[in-house]
This record gives structure tokens, sequence and C-alpha cells, in this order.
């Protein structure tokens, strides 16, 4: 049996509305340490909100998460930040503060929660920035970048506190196969290198069978599938099928004949 | 009937909501702008500055020829009707007055609204749109200390600095008219306007300045973080801030134009 404190994010019921409407219903899991975990899943399946959950931009309407044994759905403001210096989170889009430089985005965290002299900043930014590929970038800005240089930029300054676990929102979304593919050997290495927790979003099947250690599957805020990826593919859920054979949908064919019968054509 | 009634609650719901959400970014920007520094937990003071030269200093040139101009046309508009009683010398009264109380702080207000207002909504609405705000959260940084409170501080600087000149060059665009196109003497005019002029109208002036920098800089804000959506959202936002601010600026003008007439 494993030591509460071995399993680094746990969630128990979690439940999210919008209003009246529940976007996740009764979600359980766990991510022991050093593991890459992904919640996979179709467009507004709730995979987002989950992870909005996790990092603390969304409090939900009932159930607990719990980050290193902390219950961080409870704690107030002064705890979540203490948190969240532990968590670095990347965005979809990068989220990069244009009007900075790409070496003050990734030294931002460090000068606002730090007390570091300014020269020991500017060589942990060169240092993160190194790791993920981007040396000698410093000075340029978030503009001046393409998609996957962003996506690495962004990611250099989700390191730059050294968390412990890291949360990757989408990261191969709108990137070629090559950057993507260099995007998930770097989520790897930093996983190997720095022992990181991770927690992936994405729908993109070529990365998951790369990076993920286990593999939540969601469908209309519930979890349908959970485990490694031979689990997933041996599943009889045929949600969990479809997904992996790039099955189209019953309601396309609904769709087109909805046009039909707008048109009136045959 | 019952459609009506039901859109009237809706309303007044979304007014209510609205008014509940202003009060919670004011309480948090007064916090984070006088109760935070207080417990030792700093101002950004570099970005205010920043800030300050973005909505002041590269205003000035627009702010000042705009109030030149309007100074001009005012000393026109008036020698029209006092030319007929031979009163043109209470021309520099009547400018010296105008400027001061009302129009001065007006026309400040109302350009930094569209030049500043604007691009505090459209800059917040687009860092919100590109998840930036939810970066600054997640790293442990509060937006409204690291965002709200330097444009706040900024905005509450520049406003009553750019007023205080835009008093004085509307003043001199009325001196340059007169003496320049009706020939009136300088000296005369130097003199007009000294005697009409009292300490009081000075203080209200920038009084209606400080509340009109509150009311730009808080819709500015409180557009920006409305923003839903794309690009589209950004737009929307924006020309709504602008709207209002500038329906808000009046309204606020008109009360304590009211409040200082009976003083």
């Amino acid at each position: 049996m494993a030591n509460v404190n071995d399993y680094v994010i746990e969630v128990r019921d979690l439940v999210v509305k919008y209003g009246e409407r529940t976007v996740l219903d009764g979600i359980n899991f766990r991510v022991p340490r050093g593991q890459t975990f992904v919640i996979l899943g179709g467009s507004g399946c709730g995979k987002s909100t989950l992870l909005r959950n996790i990092v603390g931009l969304m409090r939900p309407h009932s159930g607990r998460i719990f980050i290193n044994g902390q219950d961080f759905t409870a704690m107030n403001d002064r705890g979540r930040i203490a948190v969240r210096k532990k968590m670095g989170v990347c965005f979809q889009g990068s989220a990069l503060f244009n009007s900075m430089t790409v070496g003050d985005n990734v030294a931002l965290p460090l000068r606002e929660h730090t007390k570091l002299e300014e020269s020991t900043i500017e060589i942990m930014t060169k240092i993160k920035l190194e790791l993920v590929g981007l040396g000698g970038f410093e000075d340029f800005m978030p503009a001046e970048l393409s998609g996957g240089m962003k996506k690495r930029a962004g990611l250099a300054r989700a390191m730059a506190m050294d968390p412990e676990i890291i949360c990757y929102d989408e990261p191969s979304a709108g990137l070629d196969p090559i950057v993507a593919a260099g995007l998930d050997a770097l989520i790897r290495k930093m996983q190997h290198t720095f022992n990181l927790t991770s927690i992936v979003v994405t729908h993109e099947m070529s990365s998951v069978e790369l990076i993920a250690d286990t593999v939540c599957m969601l469908k209309d805020g519930r979890i349908v599938e959970m485990g490694d990826m031979g689990r997933l593919r041996a599943s009889s859920h045929p949600f969990v099928q479809q997904f992996l054979d790039r099955r189209p949908d019953e309601e396309g064919e609904g769709g087109s004949e909805y046009l039909r019968s707008l048109t009136g054509g045959d | 009937m019952v459609a009506i009634v039901g859109n009237i609650g809706r309303i007044t719901l979304d007014w209510v909501h609205a008014v509940l959400r202003v009060c919670v970014l004011m309480v948090d920007t007064i916090n984070w702008m006088v109760v935070a520094p207080l417990r030792g937990r700093g101002l950004r003071v570099r970005s205010t500055i920043e800030q300050f030269v973005s909505f002041g200093v590269m205003s000035l040139p627009i702010v000042s020829l705009i109030c030149f101009l309007i100074g001009a046309i005012m000393a026109m508009q008036a020698s029209y009707q006092l030319a007929r009683f031979g009163a043109t010398r209470y021309i520099a009264n009547l400018v010296g007055v105008a400027a001061m109380r009302e129009l001065a702080p007006l026309m400040t207000a109302i350009l930094l609204t569209g030049r500043s207002g604007s691009a505090i909504a459209a800059e917040i609405g687009t860092m919100k749109v590109s998840e930036e705000i939810d970066a600054l959260d997640v790293m442990g940084l509060n937006p409204t200390k690291f965002l709200v409170v330097p444009k706040f501080l900024a905005m509450l600087l520049a406003i009553p600095c750019l007023t205080v000149v835009a008093m004085f060059v509307m003043m001199f665009g009325g001196f340059c008219l007169t003496t320049v196109v009706l020939g009136m003497e300088p000296q005369l005019y130097f003199e007009q306007t000294a005697s009409a002029l009292v300490m009081k109208d000075l203080v209200t002036g920038m009084i209606k300045s400080f509340f009109f920098a509150v009311v730009i800089c808080w819709v500015g804000v409180y557009r920006g973080f409305q923003v839903e959506g794309g690009a589209e959202g950004v737009g929307k936002q924006t020309t709504s801030s602008v709207v209002t601010s500038i329906f808000l600026i009046i309204v606020v003008d008109m009360v304590f134009t009211i409040f200082f007439y009976f003083m």
C-alpha cells in the first residue's frame, strides 16, 4: 500500500457545474509521484475544466483535490499561492506576456517570489531557456517566436520555480508533427530529469503513446476508462474504441440529414 | 406581460451583478493599492512609472493641441455675443472660468478615455483571451496587484497633471485668438483673467479631474475583465468601455457641477 504522500495529486468525487449544467460528474483519480497522467477526451468533454480545477483557476461545486496530501480546495488564498509555487502550467496558447521579452517572462516568477540577486536570476533564466532548447533567445519578444518555440518558452517559464508538478494544456495543439514530436520528447525529458509529476490534457493519440504512464479517458464529464495504454486498447467501452479507431460520430450523418431538410434538396 | 416582467427582472439582476462585480474590483484594488503596501507588500513602482508615461506624457501633445483649439474656439464664440454689447474684454473671464471649472477637466477626461481607457480595456481583454491573466494567477501573482494597481495609480497621477496643463493651454488659446485676431491688449487679457479666477475654480476642476480618472480606469479595467470569447469580445468591450466611461464622466461632471454651484 503506497503512502499517501506518494500520490502527488488526488482528486475525490469532483463535481463541477457551469450554472445548472454539470460539466464534471464524480471524477476520482490519483497520480503517483514522477508519473505522467494524461487526460484524454473529445472536444467539450470537460478535460480543460478538469485541468483548471487542478491548477486552482476554478473552484469545484463539490469534491476535493489534494496536492501533496493537502486539501487544495479548502485552502485560503495564501495557502493556494504557496501550493502554486510548486506547480507549473503550460497553457495551450503558451500565454507568454507579450509586453515582455522571453527572458523577462521566464524571470518573472523568480523576481516576484524570490529575493535572489538579479545576476542569479539572469543565470537561472538562461539555464531554463537552454533546457528547452531556446538558449540565446532571452531578448526576443514572444511575437518573434514560432508556435513551437512559444510553447517551449512557456514551458521554460513554468519550470522557472523548479516545480514538482507540471500541467500541460494541449501541448501539441496547432503544431506540425515534427515540432509536436519534439515537444513530446521534451515533456518526457523533463519528467525523467527532474522526476516531475505531469498532467497532460490532450486529444492527440500519437503523443499519448509516447508520454503517458496512465491515461484517463473522459466522456461527458465522466471517466469512462483509466489505466495504461494497454488497458485502453483492450477496453470494451464503445467510446474508447471509437476514439482509438478515429471513427466519426453517428451524429455526423444526422447533421447532413438536417442540412438536407433545411435546403429541401435530395 | 410575463415576458416583460421577466425581462425587467433579468435586466435588474444583470445590473445588480455588474454593480457587485465593480464593488469587488474596487475593494480589491484599494486593498492592493493602500492596505497591502502598508503591510510591507510593495507596489510595482516601475510599472506605474511606465504607465504614467504612457497615459500622461504621451498624451500631452494631443491634449495640448485640442485644448489650445478649444480655447480659441471658445474665445471666438464668446466674442460673437459679447461684441454686440461692447464687452469683448470679458472674453478673458469667460474663457478662464470655463476652462478651469469645466472644459479642461472634461476634455482631458474624454481624450484620455479614447486614448487610454480603451487601451486598458483592450490590453486586459486581450490578456484574458490569451490566458495571460490565468498564467498570472497560476504563478501566484495577483492580477489586481500586477495589472490594475499600476494603471490606477498612473491614471490618478496623470489626469490631474494633464488637466492643469490643459487649463493653461486652453486659456493660452483664448489669449492668442483674442489678442491676434480680435486685437485686444495682452495686458488687458491678463488682468481680466486674473480678476475673474479664484482658487475655488482650480480646486473644483482638480476634484473633478480626480474623479474622472477613477471612472476611466475602473471602467476600462472592468470592461477588460468582462471580455469573453476572442478578438470580437475584445472589440465589443473596448467600444463599450469608451461609451460607458464618457457617459459616467458626464454624470459625475453634472453631480459635481451642481454640488459646487451651491457650495
